[in-house]
């Protein structure tokens, strides 16, 4: 490395969000003209990390020094004007303006406060196309009309539009196809020969081995190893980084014989389910009692897949049956009757009625139980909804309490008490310690297995590998939208799922690059 | 591998507790003030008019003109309030009221007598309400599109109707509901009808699955979509209510006014979307109540006549009621982000 000092510096920082410390103390140093990857589980505090660099989130100790002097960076304006730029994975683009425009948002050329020299911007931004090897967009054409990958290219190009020293980039190739992602390598060597610094975070190893030169892995909002050679680096030594525990997750004992248990008639069975674009038909069965996890990473299709059995999304393919009788395709509906449930990956945006009570959030699925004619009984319906808060020992356990002023831990319990009253018999939980503090978590372990214990079958999708081999009794691996291995939980190790996610089985062939889900999602951020 | 070896940290969990403790106070508090200072409001109102106009305003049958005239809007708002609460709004009710105040009094339906006038008007407004529910629910329009071209629409149809001219009811069974004789111990009985349709309209808001469901759609649609609640059906359902309160209300015109024109009902969209904004009823959904819109439309209708009491032009009235608008959401804001 360049025996200057680095480019950029940040050290100890911490930031909290309530319930949950994001960043616990983060050491990062990046140099001029280098790639320095960042790796981490989901969780780990990426995403923040990026956010705080960014000027989108304040640390709340520990400093970042820029070219030499400590700065702060209050908005993400301030750190654009010191030449830090950001690429989201969810781009950042207003669809119904022109390439230029997007380029030249918030820094357009004007005079007076009236934007001019519209041809200049247009010329500028061609410039900037040719050098990122796009010279085929028009910088006229609507944002919104380009592909994924020319989106990327616009936002590139808006980085590059400021005097950008280091560029941020979150999963860029999560929505590329192979000729795009080596496009995107061969401008991010053009970028470093120029002497500008790439902060390059993604999950696939491979793309770390072929363009980075340094390697920082956090953990639970650490940096567990800073500035390892990225090409070197035994991929076992990068996966024990990422996986060794200082914070241990208790999970509840498996029930003994169970096995034996799992003969009869699957509650929930999955025959060639499939969606074009998202997930390869695949086959599915759980029975009573039975905990399946769907281990994969953000984008390999594993909400979708959950969103499709529960009816949310319309298969292209293939069908759900409950208790052996097929579920009309496409109708949550037809779901809930038939006895399923989904606590949804955003709690807040998919499950939570924000502004009611608890009692209203549990019972909202349940309200014919409770009715006569359209007539509430509200002392039914109460007493119901304070019964299965207590029997999942939400807290407060008062269910009149607004909804919005619980712990993640207990809205999620919220979610699940809605589906407990409701009597569902398959329970679908997306990532359900999202958000979710740590002793919270060992506590909603608790409640699934019990559930499962008292006969419900639970299909479960996390990507924290020890969540799903802890709880699951059986587990699928996810990548790219095709079930790649299938394993009961205690055949399989951390190190060998991060490895089936990540690179493919090194039994099965690695498929061919699918086109991945463009719906992917960033990481949950505990403040959202 | 991923078994138990050292027990959770529960101290994270402690964070929220002080929130956990306040806000269910904070909330039902801030519901009271809300009601509380509507109800102040109206007080004021009331004093003023009887400080500038002591003989006039609190006369008996000023105050029963008073709330003669809130009856109207009033039945409007409450539908609208169902609207709103779900998220959606309804442009159209004013039209509605027109189109359905003169068919209800062609001559043809006059035949009919009070019976065909009632269900005439009733019929009308329900089925507005249909198509505008259909085409919200079942045809993707935003709400806000789909009641503007029922807005221009009906009022079309309806001056096609009439063609402009007033037509005057000889029904005598429906002119006499606005004769002081059929005052129920003073009360018209335009005013028990609106009385009835605040009392049915909290009842279904607070006590049944319908305004459960009313609520959890424009709370969080897609939630209540993952919860099993048939979102389109709920949707539809509630413009079809709305339409039923504007046909109602179009019958209480016809019996207050003993005629039915095409320009009934004018700019009742923005009077009743105005007096549930300020009765508290977020325009995004999610949050409202029958009691604040109806103290909404008394205030608004009060301020109309101590202005006409006071000789004050409606211009004046209605450059008031555009700062009580800013005023009432302001106050609300700030009771929201103090507490």
């Amino acid at each position: 490395m360049a025996p200057e000092p680095p480019l950029l510096t940040m050290s100890g920082i911490t930031k909290s969000f309530p319930g949950v410390r994001a960043l616990d103390g983060v050491d990062l140093d990046v140099q001029a003209g280098e790639v320095h990857c960042l790796l981490g589980q989901n969780g780990a505090g990426k995403s923040t990390l990026i956010k705080v660099l960014a000027g989108a989130h304040q640390p709340d100790d520990g400093t970042i020094t820029w070219r030499g002097a400590p700065v702060t960076l209050k908005s993400p304006i301030a750190a654009v004007r010191r030449g830090i730029a950001t690429m989201y994975q969810e781009l950042d683009l207003v669809e119904h303006l022109s390439v230029a425009e997007n380029v030249y948002l918030g820094h357009e050329p004007t005079a007076a406060g009236f934007v001019v020299r519209s041809r200049a911007a247009k010329e500028s931004t061609t410039a900037l196309l040719r050098r990122l090897g796009h010279p085929e967009v028009d910088p006229a054409r609507l944002v919104g009309d380009l592909s994924a990958a020319q989106q990327q290219i616009v936002s590139m190009a808006r980085a590059l539009s400021h005097d950008v020293r280091l560029i941020v980039m979150d999963e860029p190739t999560a929505a590329l196809d192979p000729d795009e992602t080596d496009n995107l390598f061969r401008i991010v060597a053009d970028l470093t020969a120029d002497g500008v610094a790439v902060i390059y975070i993604s999950h696939r190893l491979e793309e770390i081995r072929r363009i980075g030169d340094r390697v920082t892995v956090l953990k639970d909002g650490r940096s567990v190893a800073s500035g390892l050679p990225a090409k070197t680096t035994p991929t076992r030594e990068v996966v024990a980084l990422m996986t060794g525990r200082n914070v241990e997750y208790v999970f509840p004992e498996r029930p003994a014989g169970t096995d034996q248990r799992l003969t009869g008639t699957p509650l929930l069975e999955v025959q060639g389910l499939a969606r074009e674009g998202e997930f390869e038909p695949f086959d599915l069965t759980v029975h009573p009692g039975e905990i399946v996890g769907l281990a994969g990473l953000v984008g390999s299709g594993r909400s979708e897949i959950l969103e499709t059995v529960y009816g949310a999304r319309k298969p292209t393919a293939g069908r759900v049956l409950v208790d052996g009788k097929p579920l009309r395709p496409g109708s949550v509906r037809a779901a809930v009757a038939a006895g399923l449930g989904l606590a949804p990956e955003e709690r807040k945006a998919q499950a939570l009625l924000m502004l009611e009570s608890v009692t209203r959030n549990v019972s909202v699925s349940s309200m014919s139980r409770f009715s006569r004619g359209g007539w509430i009984d509200r002392g039914a319906e109460s007493g119901a909804a304070r019964a299965a808060v207590r029997e999942l020992s939400l807290r407060p356990d008062n269910p009149d309490v607004p909804v919005r002023t619980l712990s993640g831990g207990n809205q999620q319990k919220a979610v699940l008490a809605r589906w407990l009253l409701r009597g569902c018999k398959v329970l679908l939980l997306d990532e359900p310690t999202r958000g979710v503090d740590v002793g919270a978590r060992a506590e909603l372990y608790a409640v699934v297995r019990r559930l499962a214990d008292e006969g419900l079958a639970v299909l479960l999708v996390s990507s924290e590998v020890p969540e799903v081999l802890g709880l699951a009794d059986r587990v699928l691996v996810l990548r790219e939208g095709r079930i790649v291995h299938r394993a009961p939980a205690r055949e399989l190790d951390e190190h060998r799922v991060l490895d089936l996610v990540m690179e493919g089985s090194p039994v099965t062939p690695v498929p061919p690059t699918s086109p991945t889900s463009l719906t992917s999602r960033t990481e949950g951020n505990p403040a959202s | 591998m991923t078994q138990p070896v050292s027990p959770p940290r529960g101290s994270a969990d402690k964070v929220p507790q002080v929130s956990e403790r306040t806000g269910p106070r904070v909330a039902f508090a801030r519901a009271d003030v809300r009601t509380l200072s509507l109800l102040g409001v109206l007080a004021a109102l009331i004093l003023i008019g009887g400080i500038t106009k002591p003989d006039e305003f609190l006369d008996t049958r000023n105050l029963q003109l008073v709330l003669t005239q809130a009856s109207v809007i009033g039945v409007v708002t409450v539908g609208m309030t169902f609207v709103i609460i779900s998220g959606g709004i309804d442009l159209s009710v004013g039209a509605i009221v027109a189109l359905a105040s003169v068919w209800a009094t062609t001559v043809a339906t006059q035949e009919y007598g009070f019976a065909g006038i009632l269900f005439t008007a009733v019929i009308v407004g329900v089925g507005c309400g249909l198509v505008n529910g259909v085409l919200i629910a079942y045809g993707g329009m935003v709400p806000f599109i789909a009641t503007l071209a029922m807005l221009a629409s009906a009022r079309g149809l309806a001056l096609q109707i009439t063609d402009g001219s007033t037509q005057v009811v000889t029904v005598g069974s429906v002119l006499d509901l606005g004769e002081r004789d059929a005052y129920v111990l003073g009360i018209p009985p335009l005013v028990l009808v609106f009385a009835a349709v605040t009392v049915v309209g909290w009842l279904v808001l607070n006590r049944t699955t319908f305004g459960r469901r009313s609520v959890a759609v424009g709370g969080n649609a897609e939630a209540a979509r993952l919860a099993g609640i048939d979102v389109r059906r709920q949707r539809l359902y509630l413009y079809l209510l709305s339409g039923l309160c504007c046909g109602i209300a179009a019958f209480l015109l016809i019996v207050l006014s003993g005629s039915g024109q095409n320009t009934n009902g004018n700019l009742y969209e923005l009077d009743a979307i105005a007096a549930a904004i300020i009765g508290g009823t977020l325009l995004s959904g999610g949050r409202g109540t029958i009691v604040g819109s109806v103290l909404g439309v008394l205030i608004f209708t009060t301020i109309t006549n101590i202005f006409a009491l006071n000789n004050l032009q409606t211009d004046v009235q209605q450059i008031a009621k555009g700062a009580i608008i800013v005023a009432a959401v302001l106050v609300q804001r700030r009771t929201a982000s103090t507490t």
